[in-house]
């Protein structure tokens, strides 16, 4: 039977192959994006002390397809005054990227779609990106909101961008690897061998850099609903929000995927080297694990968004320039002096 | 700015503080009245739809004094009167505009014969601009609709009157 399956896909053409896998890869991705927003809705409205939505489907579960409909029905208004072609362009811009930079993860070892040698590189090339779609649609829509918006997005993800990029040497030094997947294998032995013991600062600010990165409370200038009504998508309305939508919570889930591969041990099963409970857990696909870490990470972003005010901008700029990258390149030399004498147990 | 200080800071310490306490609530009991199905406890004083009453024999307690018309602060409330056939002053029209009125109670707190009166009821709608007006006919008719109500409610606030 898995003969006859594995002949059946070895002759179905390679473009297609590739297609489907992605498929496989983006259908998921969109479904989880849908239910991010339940999830935050509930989670956020049990903090508040409420129920969230409970009203379409058992529990609200149909809730996000509720929505999804509403948004498609809606109509795209385009204003007058903004250049047309990029108003439309922005969101399709700010979307693709999150999905593209999904090519290099990991989910198991040898799952991924395209084993790239400098997959990190990558990824972080890709998520730089998503600025532009945001750019193009704050300057295209021709409203000064929105434009405010664009500008500060963009110092923001400059400014969070290089700590990120740094947090990111860090784990490079210390796996010796661009490759995700030797990423993830370095860190192997148990869960004090993953990178968020020994480079902890730089987790934190890795992790801390992708809430901004993604433009989520409490670093959600961009947005500002209370100073700028909503920034950047003040203009959009229906499937062309709903694009953005998408996008940041593509965005926020990519983030925590790749602090869950680079500092938490990706598809490593955190019960590994304890005696007993490793046997006990053997069973269990290493991809499981990846998607649990992954949820406890944006159940921290949720977390974030329900407990902290929104920074002032200067503050902002402030955490990103002084504080974030004099502590990211301190330990940065931490890191390289721990690998140059081989500090057991994690670079020996 | 000493140690203790930047410690504190590079421990992120308050936001640590913060997120236990929303997380706390998380797991807090909630509060969420589910309308339709659930409701809160209403009391007797409730202000809601007006409604005119009348006697135990079936006639209307309105004398259309306009004691009401007058000490409306939102001026929703307009009477007209006549002399009726058996010699008592009644009125022709009364009309409360919902959408002026205030529910302050004042037309029920002036009223001599207990005649206006606010119901509990406040679950109400209007297909048509028009139907905000509140005619004669229509709160003698809510008056019905809700007479033992607004009678025990009237009972169990008399100690306070």
């Amino acid at each position: 039977m898995i003969e006859l399956l594995q002949t059946t896909w070895n002759e179905v053409p390679l473009a297609l192959q590739i297609i489907l896998k992605i498929i496989v890869i983006v259908v998921p991705i969109m479904l989880s994006v849908a239910y991010l927003t339940l999830a935050e809705r509930k989670v956020i409205g049990y903090i508040q002390v409420r129920i969230g939505p409970n009203r379409v489907g058992p529990r609200g579960l149909l809730q996000p397809i509720a929505d999804g409909l509403k948004l498609a029905l809606k109509e795209v208004i385009i204003p007058n005054n903004s250049n047309h072609y990029l108003f439309l362009l922005g969101p399709l811009l700010t979307l693709a990227p999150a999905l593209v930079a999904w090519a290099v993860i990991p989910f198991d070892e040898g799952v991924v779609l395209t084993d790239l040698n400098a997959g990190l590189l990558y990824a972080l090339a890709i998520m730089s990106l998503g600025v532009y779609g945001i750019l193009i649609s704050g300057w295209a829509s021709n409203s000064k909101y929105a434009l405010i918006s664009a500008v500060r997005m963009g110092a923001q993800m400059v400014s969070y961008g290089i700590a990120m990029g740094f947090a990111l040497v860090g784990v490079v030094l210390a796996a010796g690897s661009l490759n995700l997947q030797e990423i993830v294998l370095a860190q192997e032995g148990s869960f004090i061998h993953w990178f968020w013991l020994p480079l902890a600062p730089l987790f934190l600010v890795y992790f801390i850099s992708g809430v901004a990165e993604t433009n989520r409370a409490p670093f959600d200038v961009a947005e500002g609903e209370s100073e700028i009504v909503a920034g950047f998508h003040v203009e959009y309305s229906g499937m062309a929000f709903a694009l953005f939508f998408l996008a940041e919570y593509a965005n926020m889930i990519l983030i925590s995927v790749l602090t869950a591969v680079m500092f938490l041990g990706g598809w490593l099963s955190p019960f590994q080297g304890i005696p007993g409970l490793e046997y006990l857990f053997s069973w269990v696909p290493g991809i499981v694990w990846l998607l649990a870490k992954t949820a406890l990470l944006l159940f921290f972003f949720l977390w974030f968004r329900a407990t902290f005010p929104r920074y002032r901008y200067d503050q902002l700029m402030r955490l990103g320039w002084k504080v974030f990258i004099p502590v990211t390149i301190v330990w940065l030399l931490v890191t390289g002096l721990a690998v140059m004498v081989h500090l057991g147990p994690w670079f020996d | 700015m000493n140690l203790k200080h930047y410690i504190k800071s590079f421990l992120l310490w308050e936001l640590v503080l913060g997120l236990k306490l929303t997380g706390k609530y998380l797991f807090a009991k909630k509060i969420t009245v589910q309308y339709p199905e659930e409701k809160t406890p209403q009391s007797h004083r409730f202000r809601g739809l007006h409604a005119q009453r009348r006697y135990d024999n079936g006639e209307e307690r309105c004398i259309a004094c306009k004691l009401c018309e007058a000490v409306c602060p939102a001026l929703a409330i307009t009477i007209e009167s006549e002399q009726r056939d058996d010699g008592s002053r009644r009125t022709t029209q009364y009309d409360i505009d919902l959408f002026k009125c205030i529910y302050c109670g004042f037309c029920e707190e002036s009223c001599p014969v207990d005649a206006i009166v606010e119901t509990r009821h406040f679950e109400y709608i209007f297909e048509n601009r028009e139907d905000s007006i509140m005619t004669k006919a229509k709160l003698l008719e809510v008056g019905d609709r809700f007479e033992s109500q607004i009678a025990a409610d009237r009972e169990k606030d008399a100690p306070y009157r």
